[in-house]
């Protein structure tokens, strides 16, 4: 399946500033004396602690289980002591802190039993159980339950297994050395993907400012006991949004609020095919993962670094920075999130910390009115207007913001980048969709309450009915032997079955709530 | 604190402001070539008038000065106003139309980026309806004219309304093509004939074709600098150079044809440069050909079956009330929204 390249709409170029960190291998960064383990690093329930205050724990050693089905386990980085289970602040766009494994690490990196898996004679939900217990989440920056993409559903369902190395945010490329270094790797764990989703055909897309790596994940494509194609893309920021690298390679679009295997599709992140392989063919859960540390730095540079590594250690390695700090970021410059200190820990989505100085990242200027200019419609790569997001949701007419589509923004900041209003509109989005949000939680708080009034109304009128049937009964029993009327369980039955149906059309609406997608 | 993103592409409104007022130069330079140093005298008082009154309606509301007279769209406005207007109109005139121009269509909708109609074209739709005699003083070409006045001569002529001695304005000033063929037309001349007269050159008039080829050159300019897409230009000129083919076809006695309407009047001005007013104008791609063709369709109307001498600014206020319409039925379809996918 050669597909000429689709291109996608709209699109920006940034400065792409990645070669100030590809210039030496990726470095294993030293254990660190203190490690702090989020419970919740993954899309969906934060999992929970299965270890106690003061237990020696190993490298590798579960210390929070998966909870609830979107949910992964947590693992001890390396061998120590649990110090603490409390809050510690963690990359999050609000800076409040989470709860958190506190290890103080007794330098000896002593590993639990390491068991491969093989995943050719295994059948896929121990597998898939397997993967949730060896914490594997996407290392893309969403951090969505790997395990619950690597659902085959119905057979052949999922015909494309496709590994996403477009990295186009600028400054990142811990994306673009691991497949330099570990491109064989990548490909084992495509392989067991592709058994898993029993997927016809690997395709892996890769932007074409990364000569290096094509090079590489084509020599390890050759060697491959599957069939691979390495596909270049060209260098267009979002080109490594999930969308628009599916647009991009099979010229199709994931449906709005759908999946992509909704269209045979499925999407990972190349550095988590690398530990989908350590998981299953190695026995090593989640501990560890590249980061680029970069931006005003003195040798920005990729680390291998271990999960709940402070972000300080990191910066210390990367040496003195040049120009005065105005910040820290993780991710990149266009949908990276501020960091408010430099004690938060590493997690799974950390693919890059990016610190800022005010020459590389000047301060922006003063908004001006939008000029309906349709700039940004011009770059937006989910093709809405969003000069009119920004009219509606600055007016608060969240339900206009609704009716031009504000649910399918996928917030990556091309918009704002190219306004000549220098006007934050994904800022603007944001606040809208969250508001929205709050408000259907509140609705459907107020449609439960509401519901939980009408059945209890329901149940009084019932029992009502039932004791003036009973009397009427004992009335009629002492005049003769009537039987139980059958039409009265008809209706219960009716009632009942009422319910249930109302009961899945509930959980249905939570599963489409916008904010969990 | 901030949110992402944190870089942002060099861009700015002043900057778009000031490419637009560097396209109008080549057709400036034109204009003063073939008519005199007139215009450069209406584009510096239309200028002081716009900046003077963003100025204080800016301070009356209340917001910083400096920064809201920097982003230069009171500057693009009145040079637009100026050089759609007789430039020897007393200098009064100028600044009446600045007046409607800045303060009641722009500041009193809102300021920039909210008002409704293209600020420019309101000021001169308020000055044809209210002075239609000093609207017909425009230059004549040099070529043709009884006497050249210098700067100095002009300068005299707009702010005090006096001529030197001798002069006569008949001899200075001419009616333009449009108002020719109109009054040509009802002395029952055909138009073939009516374009042997002087003023008339190759397409439209002496001189005012070149402004408008230069017009079209800035225009292009602001196309291939991306500050304009080519739907609104290329809509309006279609859909003008179509009706007016059909009707020069059926009855060439009576209607000139596509290139005099192209050439004529403020067409190309129009077309390039007002009609594509992002704020006052329809942003969607299909809504912009919708807007710009039915603005040539109107200017041909207007020009033929109006009383107006030209017609690209009534043309452009009755779209712009349509422009909400427009939007809002040419949405394009969102990602993960179209319905034909295989
Ligand atoms: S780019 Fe900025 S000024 Fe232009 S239409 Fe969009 S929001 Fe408005
Ligand atoms: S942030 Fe949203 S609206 Fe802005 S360009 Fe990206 S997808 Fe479009």
């Amino acid at each position: 399946m050669t597909h000429p390249i689709q291109n996608f709409h709209g699109g920006v170029h940034p400065e792409e500033n990645k070669q100030v960190s590809t210039q030496s291998p990726i470095r294993v960064a030293p254990i660190p004396q203190q490690v702090f383990v989020p419970l919740r690093q993954h899309i969906g329930e934060p999992a929970r602690p299965c270890v106690a205050v003061g237990d020696r724990v190993r490298k590798g050693q579960i210390i929070a289980k998966a909870d609830g089905y979107i949910s992964v386990a947590a693992h001890a980085p390396t061998s120590g002591t649990v110090t603490a289970i409390a809050l510690h602040p963690v990359p999050h766009p609000s800076g409040l802190s989470d709860p958190c494994i506190h290890i103080t690490a007794d330098g000896k990196d002593e590993w639990i039993e390491r068991i491969a898996v093989d995943y050719r004679t295994t059948n896929i939900s121990t597998l898939r159980n397997h993967l949730r217990d060896m914490g594997i989440a996407g290392l893309g920056g969403a951090a969505f339950p790997t395990f619950i993409k690597l659902n085959p559903g119905a057979a052949g369902a999922v015909k494309t297994l496709l590994l996403n190395g477009g990295e186009c945010e600028p400054w990142i490329s811990c994306d673009d050395m691991t497949m330099r270094e570990r491109a064989a790797e990548v490909l084992q764990g495509a392989a067991i993907m592709r058994c898993m989703l029993h997927a016809d055909t690997v395709l892996a897309g890769i932007e074409d400012n990364k000569p290096e790596a094509i090079a590489a994940m084509r020599e390890a494509a050759r060697n491959c006991d599957f069939p691979v194609e390495i596909i270049v893309v060209p260098t267009l920021y979002p080109s490594g949004g999930a969308k628009q690298m599916i647009k991009l390679i099979t010229g199709r679009e994931v449906p709005s609020g759908g999946r992509s295997t909704d269209i045979g599709v499925a999407t990972f992140n190349v550095g988590t095919a690398y530990a989908v392989h350590r998981a299953i063919n190695h026995g090593e859960p989640l501990i560890s993962r590249v980061v680029t540390v970069t931006g005003n730095v003195g040798r920005a540079q990729n680390f291998d670094a271990l999960i709940g590594t402070p972000i300080q250690e990191l910066l210390a390695l990367a040496g003195d920075a040049p120009e005065p700090v105005t910040g820290y970021l993780m991710g990149g410059p266009m949908m990276g999130i501020e960091l408010a200190q430099t004690e938060i820990p590493v997690v799974k989505a950390t693919n890059c910390i990016l610190v800022k100085s005010d020459r590389l990242f000047p301060p922006p200027p003063r908004a001006l009115p939008c000029i309906r200019c349709t700039r940004c419609a011009d770059a937006c790569p989910a093709e809405l207007q969003p000069q009119e997001l920004y009219w509606h949701a600055r007016s608060k007419n969240f339900d206009k913001a609704q009716d031009y589509q504000l649910f399918d923004c996928i917030e990556c900041g091309c918009c704002s980048y190219v306004c000549p209003s220098h006007i934050p509109l994904v800022q603007y989005y944001r606040y809208a969709k969250s508001e929205i949000s709050a408000r259907e939680k509140e609705q459907q708080a107020a449609d439960h309450a509401r519901s939980r009034h009408e059945s209890r109304l329901m149940r009084i009128e019932r029992e009502q009915r039932e004791r003036a049937e009973k009397l009427a009964m004992k009335a009629a029993v002492k005049t003769s032997d009537a039987p139980a009327r059958p039409a009265d369980d008809a209706k219960k039955a009716a009632i009942q079955a009422a319910i249930e149906r109302a009961k899945i059309q509930q959980a249905d609406n939570v599963n489409n709530h916008p904010s969990t997608k | 604190m901030l949110s992402s993103p944190y870089i942002r592409e060099q861009s700015s409104v002043s900057v778009i402001m000031l490419k637009v007022m560097l396209a109008l130069i080549p057709g400036i330079a034109a204009y003063v070539w073939y008519f005199g140093p007139a215009i450069l005298i209406s584009l510096g008082v239309a200028s002081i008038a716009a900046l003077i009154f963003e100025a204080a309606a800016v301070a009356m509301r209340g917001w910083p000065v400096r920064p809201v007279l920097m982003d230069g769209s009171a500057l693009v406005t009145a040079w637009l106003l100026a050089l759609s207007i007789p430039p020897i109109a007393p200098w009064w005139l100028t600044v009446a139309g600045v007046f409607f121009a800045i303060i009641v269509a722009k500041h009193l909708y809102g300021g920039l980026g909210n008002n409704i109609f293209n600020p420019a074209m309101v000021g001169y739709a308020v000055l044809i309806i209210s002075f239609p005699v000093q609207m017909t003083h425009w230059p004549a070409p040099l070529a043709l004219a009884g006497h050249h006045l210098n700067l100095a001569d002009t300068a005299h002529f707009i702010f005090s309304d006096t001529l030197p001695a001798g002069e006569k304005i008949d001899a200075i000033s001419s009616a333009t093509p449009l108002d020719t063929l109109r009054t040509q037309l009802q002395l029952h001349r055909s138009v073939a004939a009516i374009e042997q007269m002087p003023i008339f050159g190759y397409f439209a008039g002496k001189g005012s074709e070149t402004v408008a080829l230069m017009f079209l050159l800035g225009g292009v300019y602001l196309w291939l600098t991306r500050i304009i897409t080519w739907h609104i230009p290329l809509a309006l000129l279609t859909a003008l150079a179509l009706v007016a083919a059909v009707f020069h076809f059926i009855d060439p006695q009576h209607y000139a044809g596509a290139w005099f309407h192209l050439v004529a009047g403020g067409t190309i001005l129009g077309a390039f440069f007002i009609a594509t007013d992002p704020i006052s104008g329809a942003t969607t791609p299909r809504g912009k050909l919708i807007f710009g063709a039915a603005i040539g369709l109107l200017i041909f109307l207007i020009r033929e079956f109006g009383g107006y001498p030209d017609g690209v600014a009534f043309a452009v206020l009755l779209m712009n009330i349509a422009v909400p319409l427009i939007d809002a039925y040419t949405q394009p379809p969102v990602y993960g929204h179209k319905k034909v996918q295989k």
